[in-house]
């Protein structure tokens, strides 16, 4: 893989003048948005993705003269998903900058997104001059109202000597704890006016405190019972990996011989060519890992909320088992489903905890040798598989594995929603935390192509970014791979098209009768030709023989290149646990959802 | 629908007995356990500042707490507002909503309120103005007092529990209610102990 060229929206005449302006540039702060600059800066972030508009205006000149990158985005959207994907790779939160009214309210899909995955992130949004708030004045919108619901915490900055400290504090709060997007309102009149306070150090307020360890007493009833169990396994969650607790987990799952099972946004918390891990549990996670969850008489959830696509009905999830529960939100503790063993801290702190504490008694990885040779058989029995004839249309599983082969164990995965995106996890082998990057708790289509773009930026340069894509997911952000073109950047798009909004597709037929209603998808472009349009290279792949040219070609191209592959366009996703239904119930095929 | 994985179908695996109920929790297979909901009062201490209002009561609605009243108002320390919260629901919800009130950045602290709290309502009663003595010795017999008279109405001042004040807006039915304002719940922990 080549180098990235680092992004610039600038010409070289661009460039040049603005070294000359740059020498007349005073060094201190001198407004509002000079001071929102500083404040960022002062945060070590790297990039911004954003769109500009009237009301942001004095930030977007106050960067004039900044090192920080903007990447110019081709609608809020995708600034929102970008910035999200940065910090998922990266852990540190990204930043989107927006204009007041619609540049705002275009973020909002992004922000929930966000919210839903507790992903780091700090959205900017210009505003109108205060005097105008509230009389509904050309592109206001209440920023602040709208996106209450879905942020962490959100600002309205309503004076230019701390407008810089407010930034400073939204950067803090979407990055401690329990990590999440946080907003700040710009109105106009305090960014363009003057102002010399320099913002200080970037600090959460003091009513928020995150806790760190677990309660001792709690740690000990909880390590009696994992000690005492015969059939335990660990759901890690997305907080695994967001609280770095990766190394911690894998240590103590190794050490005590426990079966592994991750939720999806838990993905490359533990590696699924270990022997212990039985991959994703959940609607459409491996049948072994929901018969273990079914069976087992202790589960350990850490950083995990208990999703309902995950637990299936709750009254029939993991009905055996006591649940010990460790999570830095307590709020999370007992909203899905109860724990028995409420462990609240820090994840990588409480796993320590428990580990010196289980430390004192003997070791228990001895009784739980039948279990794991139970689950081992539940790994022969059920699979994951797929017929792959050659007269046969293509099939995606294929098309994943292929892509996996011929990338390196560290390549990040973006994905859209719906079909391709379950495909993406269940035949891809994750073996490292931060890079598997998706839209989990709201499911947004659309999310793959500009998260890939977020993706780019945080990930090394040698490290590759594919991005799977159905083709209804694709066309909803399409227009960002001019942003891709713009700066060279090294993503491999791969389209499993089915000419369906295949994932609708399978719900028609398995739920409402086959009754297809609007899910065709039959007028798709010719998406080989419309990325050359953009000015990305373009192949399309309808049979087994041109995979691994196509593959190899995109792979090798040092820019964006799209892969139109054209895959059996009745084909559909197994296991499958029905919405609501029991975990332990899963669908093999269509004929058992008859069965449920 | 086409394609499918092998394995054993749904209903040759094994299946356990154990079953949760609606909130999770693990309960004995036979019985249908189901928490019922109680009357809980919140009482958070929260920043004075614009829009913390908006952030509750948007909070409470989002999550579908059932609220009964909820009162916000100055305290002593001008930095601090106190809001008082009366919630219907079992216990887990109850949790649910003290978790969910505290995580929210401007709010200080969160209690609920023992039930020997002092709580106290206040209502306007505003009756047809027919029989003023009348009106009167009924307000009277409540504590309370007229605070407004006119040629139609009389309106009546009355303060104390939610239970008193439905008793009282009862009795004045007879006398034609026109309107009624209550403020909800106001409330604080008894004797020296602070109300966090
Ligand atoms: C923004 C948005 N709108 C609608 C949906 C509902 N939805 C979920 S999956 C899906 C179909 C996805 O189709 P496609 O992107 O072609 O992927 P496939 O399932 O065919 O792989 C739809 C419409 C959604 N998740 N997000």
């Amino acid at each position: 893989m080549s180098e990235q060229v680092p992004p610039t929206t600038q010409t070289e005449a661009e460039a040049a003048a603005s070294d000359e302006a740059a020498e007349d540039t005073p060094e201190g702060v001198t407004t509002g948005a000079s001071s929102v600059v500083r404040a960022l800066e002062n945060t070590g972030a790297e990039y911004l993705f954003g769109v500009q508009g009237g009301a942001i205006m004095p930030v977007y000149d106050a960067l004039y003269h900044s090192d920080l990158n903007h990447v110019t985005m081709a609608h809020e959207q995708g600034a929102a998903h970008a910035a999200d994907a940065f910090g998922i790779v990266s852990g540190d939160p990204g930043v989107c900058l927006a204009t007041s009214g619609p540049g705002a309210t275009n973020l909002v899909t992004g922000i929930a997104d966000a919210s839903m995955d507790s992903d780091p992130m700090i959205a900017l949004t210009g505003q109108v001059p205060t005097d105008f708030v509230g009389n509904d004045a050309f592109q206001e919108t209440d920023t602040t109202g709208v996106t209450d619901p879905i942020t962490k915490t959100n600002y309205f900055a309503g004076d230019e000597d701390t407008v810089g400290d407010v930034v400073g504090e939204a950067f803090a709060v979407a990055s401690e704890g329990r990590q999440g997007p946080t907003l700040v309102d710009l109105p106009k009149d305090v960014t363009q006016a003057e102002t010399d306070v320099e913002p200080g150090e970037a600090e959460t307020p003091d009513t928020y405190n995150p806790p760190e360890e677990a309660d001792d007493d709690a740690v000990e009833a909880a390590a009696d019972a994992i000690a005492a169990a015969e059939k335990p396994v660990i759901l890690a969650g997305g907080g695994v990996i967001k609280g770095e607790a990766t190394d911690e987990l894998r240590a103590f799952a190794r050490e005590y011989e426990i079966p592994v099972i991750t939720t999806m946004p838990g993905i490359g918390a533990f590696p699924e060519d270990d022997d212990l891990s039985l991959e994703v549990a959940g609607m459409h996670g491996t049948g072994y890992a929901n018969m273990a969850i079914t069976h087992c008489d202790v589960l350990v959830g850490i950083g995990t909320r208990f999703d309902d696509r995950l637990t299936g009905g709750v009254d029939s999830f993991a009905p055996e088992a006591d649940v010990v529960h460790v999570d830095i939100d307590p709020a999370e503790i007992s909203k899905n489903v109860h724990a028995d063993y409420p462990l609240i801290g820090d994840a990588g702190r409480v796993i320590d905890q428990l580990d010196d504490e289980l430390d004192r008694r003997p070791d228990p990885s001895d009784r739980y040798a039948e279990w794991r040779e139970q689950v081992g058989a539940w790994k022969d029995e059920y699979p994951m598989d797929y017929a792959t004839p050659d007269d046969e249309p293509l099939k995606p599983q294929f098309v994943v594995e292929v892509l996996d082969e011929a990338t390196d164990d560290d390549t990040v995965v973006t994905t859209g929603v719906g079909q391709h995106q379950m495909w993406a996890f269940q035949f891809w082998t994750y073996t490292e935390p931060r890079t598997w990057v998706s839209s989990h708790g709201l499911g947004t289509m659309g999310y793959g192509l500009p998260a890939a773009i977020g993706a780019r930026l945080a990930a090394d340069d040698d490290q590759s970014v594919v991005c799977f894509e159905g083709d209804g997911s694709f066309l909803m952000t399409i227009q960002e791979l001019s942003v891709a073109v713009r700066e060279n950047m090294d993503i491999t798009v791969a389209v499993l098209n089915n000419e369906y909004v295949g994932m609708v597709r399978q719900w028609q037929d398995g739920f409402f009768e086959g009754r297809r209603m609007a899910s065709e998808y039959s007028w798709c472009p010719d998406f080989a030709k419309l990325a050359e349009a953009f000015g990305a290279r373009g192949f399309t792949v309808a049979d087994y023989d041109g995979v691994e040219d196509a593959v190899a070609a995109a792979v090798e191209y040092d820019g964006p290149s799209v892969i139109d592959f054209h895959i059996d366009p009745e084909e559909n996703v197994f296991p499958m646990v029905p919405s609501g239904g029991k975990n332990g119930k899963f669908a093999l095929k269509a004929d058992h959802l008859d069965q449920l | 629908m086409t394609g499918g994985l092998p394995g054993a179908a749904p209903d040759e695996r094994p299946h356990p007995d154990g079953r949760r109920n609606s909130q999770g929790v693990r309960i004995d297979p036979e019985v249908e356990a189901e928490p019922e909901p109680r009357r809980a009062v919140l009482s958070a201490t929260v920043k004075h500042e614009p829009g913390v209002l908006a952030a509750v009561s948007g909070l409470f609605s989002r999550r579908q707490f059932n609220i009964e009243s909820l009162t916000v108002g100055p305290t002593e320390d001008e930095n601090r507002a106190r809001i008082t919260l009366v919630i219907e629901e079992p216990d887990p919800g109850v949790e649910q909503a003290k978790k969910q009130l505290e995580k929210l950045i401007p709010v200080i602290s969160v209690t609920e309120l023992e039930p020997t709290a002092s709580q106290r309502e206040l209502a306007l009663i505003k009756v047809d103005g027919e029989a003023p003595d009348q009106v009167q010795s009924v307000a009277e017999m409540y504590g309370g007092e007229a605070v407004d008279a006119s040629q139609e109405t009389v309106t009546v001042e009355i303060t104390g529990s939610r239970q008193k004040i439905n008793a009282a807006v009862d009795t004045f039915r007879r006398f034609d209610i026109r309107e009624v304002v209550r403020t909800g719940t106001a409330a604080l922990e008894r004797g020296a102990e602070q109300t966090q």
